[in-house]
């Protein structure tokens, strides 16, 4: 278990820069997950840490101690492949004890941990079986008990749920996320599924364009995104982000409004900053997500709590909650009410 | 087993009467059984023929030899005959000596009377009978043995040597990123083109100069590093996952570790493969060994094989058992590894 300091980390691919300089510290045990969309650098900074791909420029410490040219083999971190990449020859155990073999444990040690892995996973009466002969569950446990079994410094995770199905998903989510508690040990996480990223992880890093778009708790990034990418990437559906003239709404310099679908709500026509048109309903029995389209144009999506009687062509005054605006500037860059003092058109 | 063979032997397409296409497609494949095997079973019938019978003519399928009796009286055994008799009757008659048109004969059961017989009037009594002799002798006379020992050494020992650098070179140019790796490649394959008989020279004279001539290295050696043999595991090895090689790395496996344990075993159709060629490559090999074997005591079984064939004579009857012995270790080592070919391709265990 160990610490990660990453600065001005960069990846070229011949004249394609892919990192543009990433700065990174992570502490020990802490659970970090990197998102983004497709294209954006996540998988490549894993590979960077990790060694399989050589940083263009930058540094990277593990643990105090400088690792930028170090082989992968030395790093001392365990992968879990998106394909699993589990050895299709060697049975179950030997996948689990072929770094521990590397590193010449004893036998004694190896059967001792492999077992421990083995019971912890659920995987005691497979242990004999070839890759082949598992399910794609089972192939996922064996490939995070290959990385567990070597007791790691830092365990780095490459979208490994994602050939599982949705259900299975949610399943071996749970279990990660029981396994980061009772081993504790640090994790470095890539998806670009956010539900995956907001119940995993302690902080999550948002990867846009090969930079750091953000970096903090799921809820920090969820109630204070820092700019726009972070407003409209976390978030399902997507919050409505709206120009500020448009619903006269403002804050210093702020050029677009944000807010989320929950925090748009039905009202008397008094109250309302909008009169929106119903063009979809979407009920999901516990709660009605309503996808309409206000003055202007403007798209906006609702949330509702239960089930809602309202059909497509309904027309519904609205009012968009005030404690629960974000504004942001052209740059794209949020304003803060704590740092600017509000200004109502209203 | 029988019946599940019969049934296999008369399948025919919809399971019931004759179309035209089954008679045409069994003809077809008879045609090709007899193409394929004819040879073969004439080659190994014919082994065991006596040189007479070999180049008589007409020629028999099967080894057949004229039956001989001893009689009383007579030091050596005589030939038997059928022989119809000027009343007609039919009669088993031994021959003792021919003169002319006329043969002087004699009955196994009264020796001591002789008759004469006009030769057409005779016919001889043949049956099955293997010549044995066209193996065993070479065993004693000919130094079959050594010969055989010599082929083995190079064909095992080379194929191992072919196997091991190969599957490295190849290892290095579907793994590895470096500079000049397709110049590399091309060169490999650019060498392919090259016939032997163009380099037979120069090898020669390298082969000389490392002072190999007449050790059964001078045939090991130069031919270990085949340039089919890199091409076609170097584009195996491009269908192993990247991913399992890095996961290997991550495992803190060795380079050496990563191609023993994961790259070599997941090559195994594409090693057997290999393996086949070129044991029968070394195994049938005559050109450049007859160039560089002088010595007897060095000799593999092809050019062993070729003394038998002189320039006024050849001994067709133990060089054709010996083409026999000849080809059994290449047939059995084809029977073997065969299914490695086809199993274990699709078996990559990924997602």
């Amino acid at each position: 278990m160990a610490g990660l300091e990453l600065r001005g980390v960069r990846k070229d691919f011949g004249s394609v820069a892919v990192l543009k300089g990433i700065d990174l510290s992570i502490r020990d045990g802490e659970f970090v997950v990197f998102v983004g969309p497709s294209g954006c650098g996540k998988s490549t900074l894993l590979r960077v840490i990790a060694g399989l791909e050589a940083a263009t420029a930058g540094n990277i410490h593990i643990d105090g101690a400088e690792v930028t040219r170090t082989a992968a083999s030395d790093r001392g971190l365990a992968m879990v492949f998106q394909s699993y990449a589990l050895y299709p020859h060697m049975s179950v155990h030997q996948n689990m004890s072929f770094a521990l073999e590397n590193m010449g444990v004893p036998k004694a040690e190896i059967a001792r941990r492999v077992d421990r892995a083995a019971r912890m996973l659920r995987l005691t009466d497979y242990l004999h079986r070839k890759p082949g002969a598992l399910s794609g569950g089972q192939r996922q446990r064996v490939a995070i008990g290959r990385a567990i079994v070597r007791d790691p410094k830092i365990f780095l995770f490459d979208e490994p749920l994602s050939n599982l199905d949705a259900e299975l998903r949610v399943a071996t989510r749970k279990e990660l996320a029981a396994l980061h508690a009772e081993i504790g040990g640090t994790m470095i996480y890539v998806t670009h599924d956010q539900v995956e990223a907001m119940t995993l992880a302690d902080r999550i890093v948002v990867l846009n364009g090969g930079r750091i778009e953000q970096t903090g708790t799921p809820l920090d990034l969820y109630n204070r995104p820092a700019n726009l990418f972070v407003a409209g990437f976390i978030g399902s559906p997507r919050m409505n982000l709206l120009p500020a003239d448009a619903v006269r709404l403002s804050l210093g310099e702020a050029t677009t409004v944000g807010i989320r679908p929950e925090h748009v709500q039905p009202c008397g026509e008094a109250d309302a900053d909008l009169t929106v048109q119903v063009d979809l309903v979407e009920q999901l029995g516990g709660e009605t997500f309503l996808y309409t389209t206000g003055p202007n144009d403007l798209k906006v999506t609702i949330r509702i709590d239960g089930q809602s009687a309202l059909g497509r062509g309904d027309r519904l005054p609205v009012r968009l909650r005030r404690e629960h605006l974000h504004f942001f500037d052209a740059a794209g860059l949020a304003c803060r009410p704590d740092t600017i003092p509000a200004r109502s058109h209203a | 087993m029988t019946g599940g063979l019969l049934r296999l032997l008369t399948r025919r397409r919809g399971g019931r009467g004759w179309h035209w296409t089954d008679v045409a497609s069994y003809a077809y494949l008879a045609l090709g059984v007899l193409l394929m095997f004819g040879p073969v079973l004439w080659l190994v019938l014919s082994s065991f023929k006596t040189p007479s019978a070999l180049l008589e003519f007409p020629p028999s399928l099967l080894p057949m030899a004229q039956a001989e009796v001893r009689v009383e009286g007579y030091p050596q055994p005589l030939p038997l005959f059928t022989v119809t008799m000027e009343d007609g009757s039919v009669r088993e008659l031994a021959q003792v000596r021919r003169i002319g048109i006329a043969a002087q004969m004699v009955d196994p059961k009264e020796p001591a009377k002789t008759i004469r017989v006009p030769v057409d009037r005779r016919t001889p009594v043949r049956h099955l009978a293997f010549a044995v002799g066209n193996y065993t002798d070479p065993l004693t006379q000919f130094d079959f043995l050594r010969y055989l020992r010599n082929s083995l050494v190079v064909t095992v020992v080379a194929t191992l040597i072919t196997l091991l650098i190969n599957s490295m070179a190849a290892y290095a140019l579907s793994v590895y990123e470096f500079r000049g790796k397709s110049l590399a490649m091309l060169g490999v394959i650019g060498t392919l083109m090259i016939p032997i008989t163009i380099i037979l020279a120069p090898v020669y004279l390298v082969v000389t100069k490392l002072g190999f001539v007449d050790s059964l290295w001078a045939v090991i050696l130069p031919g270990a590093a085949t340039p089919t043999g890199v091409f076609l595991l170097r584009q195996y090895m491009l269908t192993i996952p990247r991913d399992l090689i890095e996961a290997a790395r991550m495992d803190k496996a060795s380079e050496w570790r990563i191609y023993a344990r994961i790259v070599m075993p997941l090559s195994l159709p594409a090693l057997a493969v290999l393996a086949i060629f070129s044991v029968m490559w070394r195994w049938n090999e005559f050109l450049w060994p007859l160039a560089v074997l002088t010595k007897t005591e060095v000799h593999t079984l092809p050019i062993a094989l070729n003394a038998f064939q002189g320039e006024l004579q050849t001994q067709w009857h133990y060089l054709l058992a010996m083409t026999v012995v000849t080809l059994l270790p290449v047939a059995l080592v084809f029977a073997f590894l065969q299914r490695f070919i086809t199993s274990g391709i699709a078996n990559t265990g990924m997602k």
